[in-house]
């Protein structure tokens, strides 16, 4: 038999008659995408339809639940950069995408949904699968808009990219009414849009304010870098780095900024926030300049607000206005975009060394060592502990991997142990803290970073709540590391009941069943071990094998996780046990 | 830090610049519920400019709070601009409706002279009732409730509240910055980076 070869669609000559749904897809090629993340329903079949004639450009992932598909976008974009673009039906497929819309808001990560709607006709007759879903999502996205007609599909699609990529990237929806999919129109070609006249991606740089910040900085003698997610979002990293290394500040990381400098770089002094290192905690409140860059001041960040670096002068670099002087109060705002304002204050900063502050923080280092870290890593336990798997896992990539983690005690221990050499290689649900994020977010991020080892790092929690995606794994043949950190408990819920709440353990006890069983039936090898002397082996295992593989480790029940700024405490009030 | 934000609530007249499109009140209306706070009072109307939409929106807040706010709506894709005032740099009014039965209002002369002295208008009489009108600030609308009262006042509605920025020269100009690609400083234009400049010095 024959095999045709599969061509996709060139892009059609002005006044062409297209559906609907033919213009989508061909404006999702004009727009370089190359992956969707999807799961077809009534209300989005026309699409669908259209969708099989461009199966050479548009790869589509089949997913097991619209959430699956959110989260898989998400990783994609974060490990690529690009814009994540989601199909789902009415309804329920599109209630389904909650979640990971607010997930993407808040960690800011470019996604562009696509939502059937049922007939503009039957709008508001709660018809079959109907559901309000602009009005649903409107606290969830950046921006959202219904189709009805189908000539508006070009250009509220381009303007849905642009919004979504640009300045303080995030979520956009596009609920398009099953008519407007289905109707034909003169295609009047697709052109990208790159200016709306109400919306101003990127606030001028004001050039006075990038003077009074370097003056600042020239006088500081304990300056401080804190960095966020925004050098990565404004592909900033080297911009960063050279900043960095002329004023020679100490900088510590948001878990959303983990990665954007060498985890080894001399300069990188570690985590801030509730779980983070005590150095960089306690510097908060120690240093004379405080520069924050690309990140928000969550309060997981800050702790007790009232009690957060009085004593320091504050410069935020922000590219969203709305983040200055939210949570801190800032002496010199530098709106813009990191990747502009970052060489012009590099300009004006005097070349120096802080040798002797560094040193301080590696004193703070060294007490975390000597209480925490050493027992973690190294434990002298009979039981294993998550962060000695994550040490192995280091040994073992080198740095090399991108470490996609899920919600809970596993996701702390990962992001302060794992060692990143990359940008973009730290992925982890930080300002909504998702369970269920990591299985999905990994199928996504591996199809955004085909050449890269993606390792998923869950809890036994999270693991059962998107478990689904293993059936996504199954089908795609994608290559997923699936490391499973199982203390048989909701660990991190069980951790503040122990600490907060008198050891009262109420429902965190979960059972899990058995994963290689389960991994089996979706054709996924998969090993359990329990000792330590199988560790590396069967870290090795996972890694070398030239597929998926899910490997859980037993580990110890009741660790907790230091240090820790308990909630409503200053960060200086860190405790390391 | 030199600078002391005034601690007391008070009223804040919220002027925004919008596009003209479906669900941005939505938008709009949620930055407020999800904190809890109460809108005082919101009209939307055409402004100065075709195509472009105003909305006014009274709150009762901290200047702080009211600034930050302010910031949320700008965020939003469709918002063109925001500005918020206190009521003194504001010229505002609101109209209030008032149902009275006509025979009253015909027999007692008092009643005339009070509507007069208050500076109502008469919309329609018929047999039964006279519709009455005000316009004016919240105190004088709330005013003739009171002196209504006593002879029977069947219904009472009051408007949102419109108001014009005293020192405005409007949207013309700014809009035309906007709608360039690479616009001037004007669009930063900005309460904070203003009382910025006071406030910081080397
Ligand atoms: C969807 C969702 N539901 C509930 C929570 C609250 N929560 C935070 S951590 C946690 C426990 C996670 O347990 P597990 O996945 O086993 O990870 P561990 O803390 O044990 O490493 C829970 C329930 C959450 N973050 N997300
Ligand atoms: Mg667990």
């Amino acid at each position: 038999m024959l095999t045709q070869e599969k061509q996709a669609p060139a892009l059609p000559e002005t006044d062409t008659q297209l559906s609907g749904s033919q213009a989508l897809l061909h404006g999702f090629v004009v727009e370089g995408v190359d992956t969707i993340f999807g799961y077809p329903g009534g209300a989005i079949m026309p699409i669908y339809d259209a969708l099989y004639d461009f199966e050479c450009d548009l790869k589509h992932i089949l997913v097991r639940h619209e959430q699956g598909g959110i989260h898989a976008a998400q990783g994609y974009a974060r490990s690529s950069g690009k814009v994540g673009v989601v199909f789902a039906t009415s309804g329920p497929g599109a209630t389904n995408l909650v979640t990971g819309l607010a997930d993407a808001l808040i960690d800011s990560t470019p996604l562009v949904c696509i939502t059937g709607q049922v007939f503009a006709h039957l709008l508001g007759t709660d018809a079959f699968q109907e559901a309000d879903v602009i009005g649903i999502t409107t606290p969830v996205t950046k921006w959202n808009y219904q189709v009805t007609d189908a000539t508006e599909i070009p250009e509220v699609l381009a303007k849905a990219f642009h919004i979504a990529r640009s300045g303080r990237p995030g979520p956009v929806l596009i609920d398009i009414t099953k008519n407007a999919q289905l109707q034909k129109f003169a295609f009047q070609g697709y052109t990208p849009c790159d200016h709306i006249r109400s919306y101003r991606p990127k606030p001028i740089v004001r050039k006075e304010y990038i003077r009074q910040a370097a003056e600042l900085i020239n006088k500081a003698k304990k300056p401080f870098v804190l960095w966020g997610q925004g050098v990565m979002l404004g592909s900033a990293e080297q911009e960063f780095k050279a900043f960095l290394e002329k004023t020679g500040i100490p900088a510590a990381w948001t878990i959303m900024g983990a990665g954007a400098l060498p985890t080894d770089h001399p300069q990188n002094v570690g985590m801030l926030g509730m779980h983070g290192n005590y150095g960089p905690n306690v510097m908060t409140n120690e240093c004379d300049v405080l520069i924050a860059i690309g990140m928000r001041f969550d309060d997981r960040v800050t702790g007790r607000l009232d009690k957060y670096a009085k004593q320091a002068q504050v410069i935020h670099l922000d590219i969203d206005p709305a983040e200055i002087d939210k949570n801190v109060k800032t002496t010199v705002p530098v709106w813009g975009d990191c990747k502009e304002t970052l060489p012009l204050l590099t300009q004006m900063v005097e070349t120096k060394q802080h040798t002797e502050w560094l040193a301080k923080f590696r004193e703070f280092e060294q007490k975390e060592i000597d209480a925490v870290i050493r027992e973690e890593l190294f434990p002298t336990s009979e039981e294993m502990t998550m962060g000695e798997v994550i040490q192995q896992l280091n040994e073992l990539t080198k740095g090399e991997a991108i470490i996609v983690t899920d919600v809970g005690q596993h996701q702390m221990v990962a992001c302060r142990y794992a060692k990143l050499n990359h940008t973009r290689s730290n992925i982890t649900s930080g300002g909504l803290g998702t369970m269920g994020f990591a299985l999905p977010a990994a199928i996504g991020a591996k199809f955004g970073a085909p050449n890269r080892t993606v390792v998923a790092v869950i809890g036994d929690g999270g693991m059962q709540m998107t478990i689904q995606e293993l059936g996504t794994i199954m089908q795609s043949g994608i290559d997923v590391k699936i490391l499973i950190l199982n203390n048989q408990f909701l660990g991190m819920v069980r951790q503040w009941q122990e600490l907060f709440h008198e050891r009262r353990y109420s429902f965190v006890d979960i059972t899990s069943p058995d994963y290689v069983q389960v991994a089996k039936g979706y054709g996924i090898p998969g090993r359990s071990i329990n000792q330590r002397e199988n560790l590396v082996e069967a870290l090795q295992q996972m890694l070398s094998n030239p597929g998926s593989f899910l490997l859980e480790v037993m580990v110890t029940k009741e660790n907790n996780v230091f240090p820790m700024v308990p909630q409503g405490c200053s960060v200086s009030e860190i405790r390391l046990k | 830090m030199s600078e002391q934000a005034p601690i007391e609530r008070q009223e804040y007249n919220i002027t925004v610049y919008t596009e003209n499109q479906i669900g941005l009140l939505n938008r709009i209306a949620m930055i407020f519920s999800r904190r809890k706070m109460n809108i005082e009072s919101l009209n939307t109307s055409p402004s100065e400019i075709e195509g472009i939409h105003r909305f006014n929106i009274v709150i009762h807040e901290t200047e702080e709070v009211v600034s930050k706010i302010a910031r949320q709506i700008e965020k939003q894709v469709e918002v063109l601009k925001v500005y918020f005032n206190t009521n003194e740099d504001v010229i505002w009014q609101e109209m209030a409706l008032y149902k009275v039965p006509t025979d009253i209002v015909a027999e007692k002369a008092k009643v005339e002279r009070l509507l007069r002295e208050n500076g109502a208008r008469v919309v329609v009489i018929r047999k039964d009732y006279t519709v009455f009108e005000t316009t004016g600030h919240r105190e004088e609308t709330d005013n003739l409730i009171k002196i209504l009262q006593p002879f029977g006042l069947i219904e009472f509605v009051r408007s949102a509240r419109i108001a014009i920025i005293k020192d405005s020269d409007g949207f013309n100009r700014k809009l035309r910055e906007f709608e360039r690609a690479e616009p001037g400083h004007d669009v930063v234009e900005n309460e904070f980076l203003n009382s910025r400049e006071k406030v910081f010095t080397m």
